[in-house]
């Protein structure tokens, strides 16, 4: 038996040592964060969102192809790879009890660990080498390929904390199996796909790698998915990897722009998802 | 086995009954000899401590209200909880009727005595081993015994016939034996209506021992 | 009426030929009362574990019947074989019969998904959608087709809630969530869902066990006077539950059926040693 004092004093040095673990965390990320505001704010102006790249030392220099090549880039994979993650996570959670449900289980964790540049390598044998230029549409199935696992995964374990109870009460009712999926299982977890959603999106707005072996880049303004396409962080790469300075701060600039669009996006989520109901 | 909450209650219930029996009992007991021995004094406790059963009636009738309503009896604690709060008032009549003997005792001990062929002690003596029997079937749960002590009613209905028509056939005789005719005849009316009160008591013993209702049926 | 059980428990007394007086006795007894389910020689499996062991008895319409018995003998699973509910559960299997006026549910030809919706079901916790209170009620009526205009919907959703006795509270917020309703209403809502789409037969699991005791009192006068045109079968662990509110009471220890009777017999004077040490509370 140890004493109050005693008790009282790991009780409160444990209370002090996790805030500071959390304050930790927050600090790296608010560290970084000021970190790109405070140079990205330099470069940037609407110029600077409206125009595409110009040669160095002209004026009027901007990423707007970047911006929107990312904004495709992003939905073209978010179309892909939400529907193919969402129904391969109903699928484990609601069907795929048995055998073959732990071995699909393993393949999707394995996917989500392979390194995105293999699957830029991958896709690039697949699409591009076929097709015999790069493509918005290769760096769209290579993005999707990056999403797939962590939005299965992640839709699973939301449709997992769906109360087995509200599926019971919808079979009470005559509901066939799949509308109760559908209608109260997936309606149910909603916010929390959603989230995972999010997290996949952001996970892959930020990747590079997979991009510069399909879509590349580009220095104008494209909308074409067969063709190369701009995207903000293939931009970023290469404005960083130059001697210039000016490139070095719109570089900073097109990372603010990247980290904001994400921001917004979170926020935009979780404002259309909150639960009317719950 | 842990001992059940209500076990307690029961218990208590039992007890309180055996002491009222007991002294319902004892007082058929002294009420005869008050009545037989011409002994006033004895008639005057009789009436006296007949409060005493009034008052563990009243205990009675609180208690199975509050285990009906505490403990919420089932099936055989319930059947043995609503039997406990009829057989109270059955017991407790038959102390009443041992009153009025032991006032019938205390006007006939004025009056010169009368002699008659008939055994009151033998009837009396039925209907006190009726209600022993009666008590101890309902503490044993022993539905056979109560059946066989309700047989008895039948040996003191046949008492009490006899009696009544010597009683009769005496005030007939000798019209000077009217007014204390008149007072045995209630005494002997007051010692049947204790045998039938047994045999309430009875009944209600088999019910609660079965479960199964046998009052008001030829069986 | 003191003879036996109305169906004789699988214990020693002759079993065969009393089940059939027995089924003959219910109907026998009032003529209002008529089977609308039975379930004969019903043995249940989860995996080699045998859950339930060769229960036989009859459910009659117009009447509450309680299934009671300590935790793990069979009786909320029991109550799931008679919607078929158990058959999401994996490694499952059952021996026997279950009727549905006369109807093998479990013959191979049975639609679960019409099954289901003749038999409503009520859980032991609340388990609105999440969804608005008048969409909760609605939502049985949408899947199964059942209503043809907006406003037959409504009159039915208001029917529903009218039935359910919960009309007056949620009147005026249709539109409101339903996590928003006390614990009580909330499950005055999953019964109003059940009535919706008019099923014959209400299986309720433990529908009170997680309500304080005013929201149990209305639900139970409820269930008294829903069984006016349903049969209404009740698993609950509150025996004085089953006494006030059921007309047959089954008694289950460890998958058997140990006896089945009229309520009032199983309350006062149970025919089985072990009915009687369970309801006065000695079973050790």
């Amino acid at each position: 038996m140890y004493s109050l004092r005693w008790r009282k004093f790991i009780d409160h040095s444990m209370t002090v040592l996790t805030a500071l673990c959390a304050l930790l965390v927050i600090g790296a990320l608010v560290v970084i964060l000021g970190y790109i505001v405070a140079n990205g704010v330099r470069a940037l102006n609407w110029s600077f969102l409206v125009n595409t790249p110009k040669p160095i030392g002209e004026p009027n220099s901007g990423i707007a192809n970047a911006i929107v090549g990312t904004v495709i880039l992003i939905s073209l994979g978010a179309l892909i790879g939400v529907p193919v993650g969402i129904l391969a996570g109903v699928y484990l959670a609601e069907f795929g009890t048995h055998r073959f449900g732990n071995l699909l289980r393993f393949l999707i964790d394995t996917l989500t660990g392979v390194p995105s540049i293999v699957v830029g390598v991958f896709v690039w044998t697949i699409m591009v080498k076929p097709m015999g230029h790069f493509s918005a549409l290769a760096g769209g199935v290579a993005l999707a390929i990056m999403m797939t696992p962590i939005v299965a995964r992640t839709t699973e374990e939301m449709i997992r904390l769906v109360p087995q109870n509200l599926r019971e009460a919808a079979l009470a009712l005559g509901a066939p199996r799949w509308r109760v999926t559908i209608g109260v299982v997936l309606r149910t977890a909603t916010s929390g796909v959603a989230t995972g959603v999010m997290l996949a999106v952001a996970r892959i707005a930020g990747e590079t790698a997979p991009l510069l072996f399909t879509a590349l880049g580009l220095n104008y303004l494209s909308t074409d998915l067969l063709h190369p396409m701009a995207s903000l962080t293939f931009q970023i790469y290469y404005y960083a990897a130059s001697p210039y300075d000016e490139w070095h701060a719109m570089a900073w600039a097109a990372t603010l722009v990247l980290v904001g669009m994400i921001l917004a996006l979170n926020i935009a989520v979780k404002i259309f998802t909150r639960n009317r109901h719950a | 086995m842990q001992k059940r909450l209500i076990e307690e209650d029961l218990h208590r219930l039992r007890d309180k009954l055996l002491l009222m029996g007991g002294a319902a009992e004892k007082a058929i007991m002294l009420s005869m000899r008050a009545l037989l021995e011409r002994d006033s004094e004895l008639a005057e406790r009789v009436i006296r401590e007949d409060d005493i059963v009034d008052q563990i009636e009243l205990e009675i009738d609180q208690m199975c209200v509050d285990i009906l309503v505490l403990k919420q009896p089932a099936a055989s604690d319930l059947r043995f909880v609503v039997s406990a709060a009829r057989v109270a008032p059955s017991v407790e009549r038959i102390a009443d009727h041992t009153v009025n003997i032991a006032k019938h005792a205390l006007s006939l001990n004025n009056e010169p005595s009368i002699e008659f062929a008939f055994d009151l002690q033998k009837m009396a003596h039925v209907v006190q081993k009726m209600l022993i029997d009666g008590l101890d079937a309902f503490t044993a749960g022993d539905p056979e015994k109560a059946q066989a002590t309700i047989q008895n009613d039948d040996e003191v209905d046949a008492y009490y016939d006899q009696c009544y028509a010597e009683l009769i056939e005496m005030m007939t005789r000798d019209s000077s034996t009217v007014a204390r005719g008149v007072q045995w005849l209630g005494v002997i009316k007051h010692l049947e209506r204790m045998a039938d009160y047994v045999t309430n008591i009875c009944e209600q013993i088999v019910y609660m021992a079965r479960g199964q209702v046998i009052k008001h049926s030829v069986w | 009426m003191q003879s036996g059980s109305l169906v004789s428990p699988n214990a020693s007394t002759p079993s065969v030929p009393e089940r059939k007086s027995a089924a003959a006795e219910i109907r026998g007894q009032d003529p209002a009362v008529i089977a609308k389910m039975s379930i004969a020689n019903l043995s249940f499996y989860y995996g080699k574990t045998r859950a339930l062991k060769d229960i036989s008895l009859t459910i009659p319409n117009h009447q509450v019947t309680a299934f009671i018995g300590p935790s793990g003998c069979g009786k909320s699973t029991l109550l799931r074989t008679l919607n078929r509910m158990n058959d999401i559960i994996p490694n499952v299997r059952l021996e026997g019969r279950v009727e549905l006026d006369g109807q093998d549910i479990y013959a191979p030809r049975t639609d679960v998904v019409s099954l289901r919706r003749r038999i409503g079901m009520v859980f032991q916790k609340s388990n609105p959608f999440p969804r608005s209170i008048f969409d909760n009620v609605a939502y049985g009526l949408k899947i199964n087709n059942l209503t043809h205009s907006k406003a037959e919907l409504e009159s039915r959703v208001e029917a529903s809630l009218r039935a359910a006795a919960l009309w007056e509270e949620v009147k005026d917020r249709l539109k409101e969530s339903a996590y928003g309703l006390s614990g009580g209403q909330q499950q005055r809502l999953c019964i109003a869902r059940a009535l919706a789409v008019a099923p014959e037969v209400i299986l309720m699991d433990e529908p009170c066990s997680a309500l304080d005791p005013i929201a149990t009192q209305k639900i139970e006068e409820l269930i008294v006077e829903l069984k006016e045109q349903y049969a209404i079968v009740i698993v609950t662990h509150n025996m004085q539950q089953a006494a006030r509110i059921s007309d047959l009471t089954a008694f289950f220890w460890l998958g058997e059926l140990v006896e089945f009777n009229q309520t009032e017999k199983i309350f006062t004077r149970p025919d089985q040693p072990m009915t009687e040490d369970y309801v006065t509370g000695r079973f050790g």
